[in-house]
């Protein structure tokens, strides 16, 4: 196997992490027309929730993403009341400046209990070793949870009842309203899906890489050109953009220095916001 | 009255005879949080063990005083701007006599600046990169042998035992390991090894896949590189991981801590350039022996010292000896003292450079090689090179 086609695999493995993460963030940002500020902080959140999880329970880590997704829920409906449901209806600003101040306080908070040393989670899967390369097990399982969330996702916005109102909110609010949907329950459930999505994408995270209560920053900006890249209010349409993503950073590394992708992924998404205002999967009108 | 003057006497002879008693402040910062915690807390329990067994001892003996020690730190969160702020305030509000330095060549870099514009002196340890002397600096000292000095020996093992080795540079974008890898890659060059791929990665990187795939392509059989902690025991992991078929890992800084043993099999193999450990067994002209000081921090720490550690505890020697010999506290007598400095303690001999291009660079000390190896009671570091003070043989191959 050549060096391109093991780092495009890695990258497609690590791609799906990016796409789950910014799953969150587009629904909430689609729906709501929120930009959830919180979004790297629940990120560390889910990397600390599997930490302790594992650290109590000890069993195979992919399990404990059912409570850690559960976790994630309660969490978005508790910082949906703090800090969105008082400014839903005021200027974008607002919405931006309040999940700022609830990020702040959760880095804060965290800071103090775990510091911004960093974290492991020692939980290893046997990988596949094919010629001189292997992937580990934990990059595929990783991999594997992002899709089968997604798809869960997937499924849930449009085969339930409750998906369907989501997507009438999104659509447009008001006459969602007149047709009885109270926008209020929606729109605390739809904050609260994007949070608990951002979790268990922290949640996988953790199980590649060390981690501290500020790693969800880098993973928040990936979201943002995942989402752009995507289109807003395209969940699994983030799943592919953070796919694709992953195999650009796997195809270009063997080239250039890996110190270079930042500036490949921020050029890509200005050449995007450019090109495609709506985003590769965004649709034609509003 | 005849009891009250002999009263007044007696205390006032022994006032005179005992010495007074006074405080020296030193400060200095400590990584509590962030990439630099592990080896800046490692390096702070030496500089406070030496603290704690001075004062024991009734304090620093110098011009008929005693001084006490007392620290004042800070948490710099390994962070250069917070270095910057808290030694200025530490010169000028808590009025520290002396310094220590911050752990890491980057911070240490930002905290000299400070130090010298206050012409305060700075033992400086946990910080090996040579730049910072060549700036015509006064009163700074380093205890760390050079950044130069570190992957010399890791190469000079390898062309012994395998000249045809094909070597991978993998190393943290920052000043001490872009310091050593710099001069490393020159001279494996030199002694004719093939030096393959060459890549610095950022500094908190954790993936590490890309360069990984990178160095199998290259059919690279020896990676050097790596930074500190929390980077090089990602790396090894990740190395590990992915199985990456090498025959010598030397990685900088990480593999010296104690903790490298919780990486389990990752750690086996791996190879530090140290600057000292307990093996080494100098005859101290000066301060305790090397096994009373791992007895003593093994007892109040309850975990073996690391180099650091040993650099943090025999930067507080250094400086002890100088005042003793400046007899006080005078930074100009104290940086006279420490010039003239020629001293092998437990940690081995220490000389700095007068000459006025490097003033204040280690010269006087030498490394080590030491390597994670299994035996009986589990994981262990061994002395691997030289081989004069070896305490096992060099693992090679690891794979």
């Amino acid at each position: 196997m050549s060096g391109i086609f093991a780092s495009m695999i890695d990258g497609l493995l690590i791609g799906a992490v990016y796409g789950l993460a910014a799953m969150g963030l587009s629904l909430i940002w689609g729906v709501m027309d929120v930009i959830n500020l919180t979004h790297g902080a629940t990120i560390a959140l889910g990397m600390f929730g599997m930490y302790i999880l594992f650290s109590a329970f000890p069993v195979n880590a992919y399990l404990l993403l059912i409570p850690i997704i559960a976790a994630g829920l309660l969490l978005g409906l508790l910082i949906y009341w703090i800090s969105v449901h008082w400014v839903i209806d005021r200027p974008q600003l607002a919405s931006l400046l309040s999940t700022f101040a609830v990020n702040m306080m959760i880095i804060g908070i965290g800071t103090a209990i775990w510091s911004t040393s960093p974290y492991n989670v020692n939980f290893t899967l046997p990988g596949i070793t094919v010629g001189a390369y292997t992937f580990t097990g934990n990059h595929m399982a990783a991999a594997g949870a992002a899709v089968v969330i997604a798809l869960a996702l997937e499924l849930f916005l449009y085969r339930t009842r409750m998906g369907k109102a989501i997507r009438a909110v999104a659509d447009n609010r008001e006459a969602a309203e007149l047709m009885g949907i109270s926008s209020t329950m929606v729109l605390a459930l739809a904050f609260a899906i994007g949070i608990s999505l951002a979790a268990s994408s922290g949640a996988l995270v953790s199980t590649l890489f060390p981690f501290t209560i500020l790693s969800g920053a880098s993973y928040q900006m990936k979201s943002f050109v995942v989402t752009v890249l995507a289109g807003l209010g395209r969940p699994f349409g983030a799943l592919v953009a953070g796919v694709l993503l992953g195999l650009l950073e796997g195809a270009v590394t063997p080239f250039i220095a890996v110190s270079w992708i930042p500036l490949i992924e921020f050029g890509l998404f200005v050449v995007v916001l450019v090109l495609f205002p709506r985003g590769i999967f965004g649709r034609a009108t509003a | 009255m005849k009891r009250l003057v002999l009263t007044i006497f007696v205390l006032a002879t022994l006032f005179v005879t005992a010495g007074s008693a006074e405080n020296l402040t030193i400060g200095f910062t400590v990584s509590k949080t962030g990439a630099l915690n592990v080896d800046s807390l490692e390096q702070y329990r030496g500089f406070e063990l030496w603290r704690d067994q001075v004062n024991a001892a009734g304090g620093i003996k110098a011009g008929g005083k005693n001084y006490k020690i007392q620290f004042v730190n800070y948490d710099d969160e390994s962070n250069t701007k917070r270095v910057q702020q808290l030694y200025s305030r530490m010169i000028l509000q808590d009025n520290a006599d002396f310094l220590f330095s911050p752990y890491s060549s980057s911070l240490t870099a930002t905290a000299a600046i400070v130090t010298e514009q206050y012409g305060k002196i700075m033992l400086t340890t946990g910080a090996a990169e040579g730049k910072t002397y060549t700036l015509g600096n006064h009163n700074l000292f380093q205890m760390f042998a050079p950044a130069t000095e570190y992957f010399k020996g890791v190469l000079d093992a390898l062309k012994t035992k395998d000249p045809k080795a094909t070597v991978a540079f993998v190393y943290e974008d920052a000043a001490f390991s872009v310091a050593v890898v710099t001069p490393a890659k020159a001279y494996a060059q030199q002694l004719g090894l093939n030096v393959v791929f060459t890549e610095a990665y950022a500094p908190n990187t954790t993936d590490f896949s890309a360069l990984i795939d990178k160095v199998i392509s290259s059919k690279a059989t020896v990676l050097l590189g790596g930074g500190h902690y929390a980077d090089g025991s990602t790396l090894a992991r990740q190395l590990y991981g992915h199985k990456v078929p090498l025959k010598m890992i030397s990685l900088l800084v990480a593999p010296d801590s104690p903790q490298w043993g919780e990486l389990g099999d990752a750690a086996i193999g791996v190879i530090v350039p140290s600057q000292w450990e307990p093996q080494t067994a100098f005859k101290a002209q000066y301060g305790p022996s090397g096994a009373d000081f791992a007895k003593a921090y093994t007892a109040k720490y309850n975990a073996p010292p690391s180099y650091e550690s040993a650099g943090g505890y025999a930067s507080g020697l250094i400086l002890q000896r100088a005042i003793e010999q400046a007899g006080g506290t005078d930074t100009a007598k104290v940086a006279a003292a420490l010039n003239a400095t020629d001293i092998t303690t437990f940690y081995g001999r220490t000389k700095f450079s007068t000459a006025g291009n490097d003033h204040g660079l280690q010269i006087g000390h030498a490394m080590v090689l030491a390597q994670w190896q299994k035996d009986k009671s589990g994981l262990v570091k061994q002395v691997v090179w030289p081989v004069a003070a070896k305490s096992a043989n060099l693992v090679y191959p690891i794979h």
